[in-house]
């Protein structure tokens, strides 16, 4: 028989999460269009309740994104300028419906090629936080997700937060998505920039993700590593070449041609790029 | 790995648990309390609406993409299709009924919704209504851009968007009067819609908005493949191993014919397919039972074996030899074709300077009217009653009939409120459905589609493979035009028919053309009917003859505005049917008030482009367009009554569906003034066969011009009545108050006293009904003849910046203008166009539907708040001859010139020519890049 728990508190979440099989329900952007013209037969644990899930705040060496933090909240909270990619994907995602209810943990659990959070996540070096009650453990984003709505999570665990690295607050980022229209739309191809420039003018930091043209968004690290020394005033078209693109694996569907997605890819990284380095 | 803290794990309360049964769950609704008892995951949607009757937060999709369910939750606003209703213990929910002010008057945002004409068929305006709300609430006074941002998760198929914005833009300092039409001055009047309150305080009935207490709910199997033969289990075991299901209706449980089709003698299509399925979402069964058995139901569980059989799903192959037969008694696949030729084509090609020629590719196209469909049957002793949205009541009422095998006056149908149509809900839905099992159960029986179910199992725009090849003299004179499209007509006729003889009548555009031939093929395949949406095929064929008509330009180095103005049809000129219409052609007067906008934005365009180091280029475009009002060649007659009561009431039985278009309103304005009556004093009765006369489908934007004549003929019969009863000549005055009517003429009074008047069966004092069909001629074999009494007249201009290093196309201003005969109402006018030419930019740039693929809402796209421009409206008023007060319908010529104003802005921009739509950035992108 199914059942539905909605507990206040961490503990009681993964005790229940610790026996049984159950569907976590959040933001529920993701749930529950899946059950469009049917029920949901699923135990459903809600975790909407768990106050500890809630809040962006600044520990000593990261940022801590709640499990529940919504696009809007990430939109509305004071963050650093390495987080203006991400915001700049969250006004992105959805309507502002979405953005109110749908959660930046979700979008990586549900782990769509077309996640509109990954890539700007995935240049912020982010880290999932899984807990159970056997304990918590961090995993990089960059390898928690599997494949196409494949995650590395265990059934027993949940995800409690997103951890990005002080490191690099001070680095620009750019976030450039392409779609058939201009709200709510599923990404084309996603590109994701952060760039990090010295006092002396000199790229000490570059990454690069793309969403949307393979199964997993990747980070192009050929091509980060073009980068890296190269003047902040160089020209990013001298340095791209279509082998850096190599790590993806577009696919034709019907948003766009394989052939396309790279070659869009390629023009957002310039565009992104670009962007990083003029100081948008 | 670290354990969970210690906080977290000394957490004072327990989980509240329970089991996926009911549980009581309180809260707010509008400063209410509520409690309400259901499964703790219902969707918000279902709970307020099944629950707490609060039916004005509208279902589109169930799944975020059209945010029609939008409420406000504390202070957000959010889908409330996605909030499982068991997380809101001690919350506060407002939806649209909640937004009125306390004495019940409509507040600032909904007053000035009405004045701006925000609202079309109104099915998504609670959303709309509900979002910015939440918006003004912390930002009084937005920008366009605010707005466009906190309503971007809305959609919208009906008004184009930009009406919205302005309303939202104003709202909060809205204070203007209400619009009021003097005595003899309704039409041209910018009157509110008549039936437009309801729909901005969400108590509109809709199709799912009222379904009767007892009622039982049914839900459809459908086939899972294109083509399929299909066995069923033991259905009787089935029904007793299932409780809460009653019943399970197939084929053989049909009394009448197991046939329908909205033109007699195409009539092909099964309300359950019998052995085998011709299309992916053909029903075969029906099972019926308690609600919850119903929502609870897993279609996997339905006793039916399936056995996939090859199936065509594209006009070649439907057409090669060989090809298995969608219908048996269809010699390759072809359902019938078109024609019109006139003049000699090979020697006006032989004298054309140039000719040009290319082939054109356009796809299926879904309505996504946000409505889907809905409705509910009950059966009153030997009659059955379907209360349902539809845009034809009679046709509706007939293909019941026959699918009961019942009399047609034992069938009555009730239209609600039409949350969109565009052609589809001129076709069956649920309507046989819900008829066929309360006509079984004798108790009443509703249902509502899913989305994936409407976009799966009803009409689309028919696909088209077309060929076409025009010529020009060295004078830029159209010499000759040959044309040829095939169409998918899917697995079953509908309205294929109607597209095969239409567009050969209107490949031409509105030009003169000396040597002509068009022809079309409606062709079979497995693939979901196509039938009727907005144009009948012409938006297809217009891209084809407008986008040839910029390369004839270009050839001849003749600006492409004044290539056009150079060959537009005028008054006295013959049509490719030999039709010539001595007055009423306003086409060219369209064309010229485009060239000051054309001059400027081209010049613009040059600058921006010459000025452009990056990869945004600008372009202009432009298309004309005609279109015939009213069936093709066929009659196709309207009535409508009017009806004066003892106590003074004026009452208009106007049957005409109002799918959001304005009809109520529209034909309303007319009335008034034939009849020279105040139209503050009108009420109406909406469609309902048992009480409207019979006033002809919303269709083939007939109605402004063909019920629109009926009820000026109604009118204009009251008021012969009520003048000869005062023998007054017709120059009199009548006024109405208090119960009589005081006929005034040169001074001198003559008062009716109409509660001292005999009254007849239905009540009234002084009745008028009138009746018209437009005069046509049948088209002969070579399709010559005068198929419309009347057209309408249009032409898009269109600016454009491309991307060209993503392909990404940006529609940047449009200006419309079009030759309407007469602006009933001008607000609804451009409330038409706005609609139309949003229609038009999803059909250029982003729709398709592909079968069994783009079955739901965030797959198949159509254009949201940042993809439609402002639009200027320019209304021509070239006087028809047979139009009430000389007004021409428009519902459709709309949307026809956009796309092809976009393609051909898209090449000015670039150079790349876009003969497969939509022009997607992939394919801009692959056209530019081949340039």
């Amino acid at each position: 028989m199914s059942e539905y728990a909605i507990p206040n508190s961490l503990g009681d979440a993964l005790d229940l999460i610790a026996t049984g099989e159950w569907r976590v329900l959040a933001g529920g952007t993701d749930v529950y269009p899946l059950h469009v013209g049917s029920v949901i037969r699923d135990n459903v644990l809600d975790i909407s309740r768990i106050g500890s899930l809630t809040g962006i705040a600044k520990n000593d060496n990261f940022w801590r994104i709640g499990a529940l933090t919504t696009w809007t909240d990430v939109i509305q909270a004071d963050l650093p300028s390495a987080f203006d990619g991400l915001k700049q994907a969250a006004r992105e995602v959805g309507g502002e419906q979405i953005q109110n209810a749908g959660t930046v943990a979700g979008n990586i659990c549900n782990a769509s090629p077309a996640a509109d959070g990954v890539p700007p996540l995935l240049t912020l070096d982010a880290v999932v936080e899984l807990n159970s009650t056997t304990g918590v453990r961090d995993m990089p984003l960059s390898t928690f997700i599997h494949g196409n709505r494949q995650t590395a999570i265990r059934p027993d665990e949940l995800m409690t937060a997103i951890k990005i690295p002080c490191a690099r607050d001070g680095a620009r980022t750019r976030f450039l998505k392409l779609g058939a229209r201009k709200y709510l739309v599923i990404s084309i191809v996603i590109v994701s920039t952060l760039v990090d420039v010295s006092a002396s003018g000199t790229i000490q930091e570059a990454h690069v993700a793309v969403g949307s043209c393979s199964a997993v968004a990747q980070r192009l690290s050929d091509l980060e590593r073009a980068l890296v020394g190269q003047p902040a005033s160089i020209n990013p078209s001298s340095i791209i070449e279509r082998r850096h693109l190599s790590f993806l694996s577009p696919i034709d569907d019907i948003r766009a041609t394989a052939e396309f997605r790279l070659d869009a890819a390629e023009e957002l990284i310039r565009r992104a790029l670009t962007d990083c380095l003029r100081g948008i | 790995m670290a354990k969970p803290s210690r906080q977290d794990r000394s957490a004072v309360d327990r989980s509240t648990q329970f089991e996926l049964g009911h549980v009581t769950v309180e809260f707010h609704v509008n400063d209410n309390p509520v409690s309400v008892i259901a499964s703790p995951v219902d969707r918000l949607t279902s709970v307020l609406r099944e629950h707490l009757g609060l039916t004005g937060t509208k279902i589109g999709c169930d799944a975020g993409d059209c945010g029609a369910c939008t409420v406000i939750l504390d202070d957000l606003a959010v889908c409330a299709c996605m909030v499982p209703v068991g997380r809101l213990s001690g919350r506060a929910v407002t939806t649209v009924e909640g937004l009125q002010e306390q004495d019940g008057a409509l507040n600032r945002l909904q007053g000035s919704f009405l004045h701006h004409g925000a609202a079309q068929c109104g099915i998504c305006i609670p959303g709309m209504l509900v979002s910015a709300t939440a918006l003004l609430n912390c930002n009084p006074k937005p920008s366009e851009q605010e707005v466009e941002d906190a309503l971007g998760g809305v959609l919208c198929r009906c008004t184009g968007y930009r009406k919205i914005v302005r309303a939202v833009m104003a709202a909060s300092e809205f204070a203007e009067p209400e619009v009021i039409a003097e005595k003899g001055c309704a039409t041209g009047a910018r009157i509110r819609r008549i039936d437009g309150v309801p729909k901005v305080t969400g108590t509109d009935v809709f199709g799912s908005d009222e379904v009767p207490a007892d009622s039982l709910k049914l839900r459809v199997i459908r086939s899972p493949y294109p083509r399929a033969r299909f066995s069923f289990g033991d259905l009787k075991k089935f029904v007793d191993c299932h409780p809460g299901i009653v019943r399970v209706f197939t084929a053989s449980d049909i009394p009448g014919e197991n046939r329908f089709g909205v033109i007699p003698q195409f009539c092909d299509q099964p309300v359950f397919a019998e052995e085998e399925t011709r299309f992916r979402g053909e029903a075969v069964a029906a099972i019926v039972g308690q609600a919850e058995a119903i929502a609870d139901f897993d279609d996997n569980d339905f006793p039916v074996t399936w056995t996939e059989l090859k199936a065509v799903l594209c006009t070649d192959k439907a057409q090669a030899n060989g090809a298995p037969l969608v219908h048996a008694s269809r010699d390759g696949n072809i359902l019938t074709g078109g024609l019109v030729r006139r003049g000699e084509l090979e020697s006006g090609f032989a004298e054309s300077g140039v000719i040009v020629e290319g082939d054109y590719e356009t796809g299926f196209i879904e309505h996504a009217y946000i409505e889907p469909e809905a409705g509910f049957a009950r059966r009153v002793d030997d009659r059955i009653e379907v209360q349902a949205c539809t845009q034809s009541a009679y046709m509706d009422r007939d293909a019941i009939a026959q699918i009961l095998g019942l009399d047609e006056s034992d069938v009555r149908i009730i239209i609600t409120a039409v949350g969109g149509g565009f052609g589809s809900k001129l076709d069956l839905s649920v309507q046989p459905f819900v008829a066929l099992a309360a006509w079984h159960l004798n108790q009443p029986v509703s249902m509502t589609y899913s989305r994936p179910e409407s976009i799966r199992s009803t009409t689309k725009r028919h696909p088209s493979n077309i060929e076409c090849r025009i010529g020009a003299g060295k004078d830029g004179k159209l010499t000759a035009m040959e044309f040829f499209a095939v169409f998918n007509t899917g697995a079953y006729a509908s309205w294929g028919p109607t597209v095969a003889d239409r567009v050969p009548v209107h490949a031409s555009g509105p030009y003169f053309i000396p040597a002509y031939k068009a022809r079309s093929l409606a062709v079979h395949t497995n693939c979901p009917p196509s039938g009727a949406f907005r144009g009948f095929g012409v938006p297809q064929s217009a891209i084809a003859q407008e986008t040839l008509f910029d390369e004839l330009a270009d050839h001849l180095r003749i600006d492409r505005l004044e290539f056009r103005i150079r060959n537009a049809l005028e008054n006295g000129m013959a049509t490719g049917t030999g039709q010539v219409f001595e007055s009423g052609v306003g086409f060219k007067k369209c064309l010229l008030a485009l060239k000051p906008h054309w001059d400027g934005l081209c010049a613009r365009a040059a600058t921006l482009n010459e000025n452009s180091n990056g990869n945004k280029r600008r372009g202009v475009g432009v298309a004309g367009v005609w279109y015939g009002c009213g069936n093709t060649s066929l009659p196709n007659p309207s009535t409508i009554r009017v009806g004066i009561t003892a106590d003074g009431r004026v009452v208009l039985f106007q049957g005409a569906a109002d799918i959001g278009q304005g009809a109520n309103t529209v034909i309303t304005q007319i009335c008034a003034d034939a009849a020279g009556i105040d139209i503050a004093l009108f009420g109406l009765v909406q469609g309902d066969t048992y009480r409207t006369p019979d006033a002809g489908k919303t269709s083939a934007s007939r109605q402004t011009f063909v019920s629109g004549k009926a009820a000026y003929l109604a009118g204009k019969t009251l008021r012969r009545k009520i003048l000869e009863a005062a023998a007054a000549p017709d120059a009199a005055e009548l006024i109405l108050a208090k119960g009589q009517i005081i006929v005034e003429h040169a001074g001198a009074r003559n008062t009716l006293i109409l509660s001292k008047s005999p009254v007849d069966d239905d009540g009234f004092v002084f009745t008028g009904e009138g009746t018209y069909d437009p005069p046509i001629v049948p088209l002969d074999e070579n399709g010559q003849g005068a198929p419309y009494a009347q057209f309408g007249y249009g032409a898009h201009l269109v600016e454009v910046e491309v991307d060209t290093g993503t392909g990404v196309v940006k529609v940047l201003n449009v200006v419309a203008a079009h030759d309407v005969g007469r602006a009933i109402n001008p607000t609804l006018v451009e409330g038409q166009v706005e609609g139309g030419v949003a229609q038009g930019i999803g059909m250029a740039l982003m729709e398709e539907f592909i079968p069994g693929v783009s079955e739901n809402l965030h797959d198949y796209l159509i254009p949201t708040f940042g993809d439609v421009p402002n639009i200027e409206t320019i209304i021509i008023e070239e006087p028809d001859p047979h139009g009430p007060f000389g007004a021409k319908g428009l519902g459709e010529h709309v949307m026809v010139p956009t796309a092809p104003a976009i393609l051909n802005a898209i090449c000015h921009a670039t150079g790349a020519r876009i003969r497969k739509i939509p022009a997607t950035p992939d394919r801009v992108l692959q056209a530019f890049l081949s340039v």
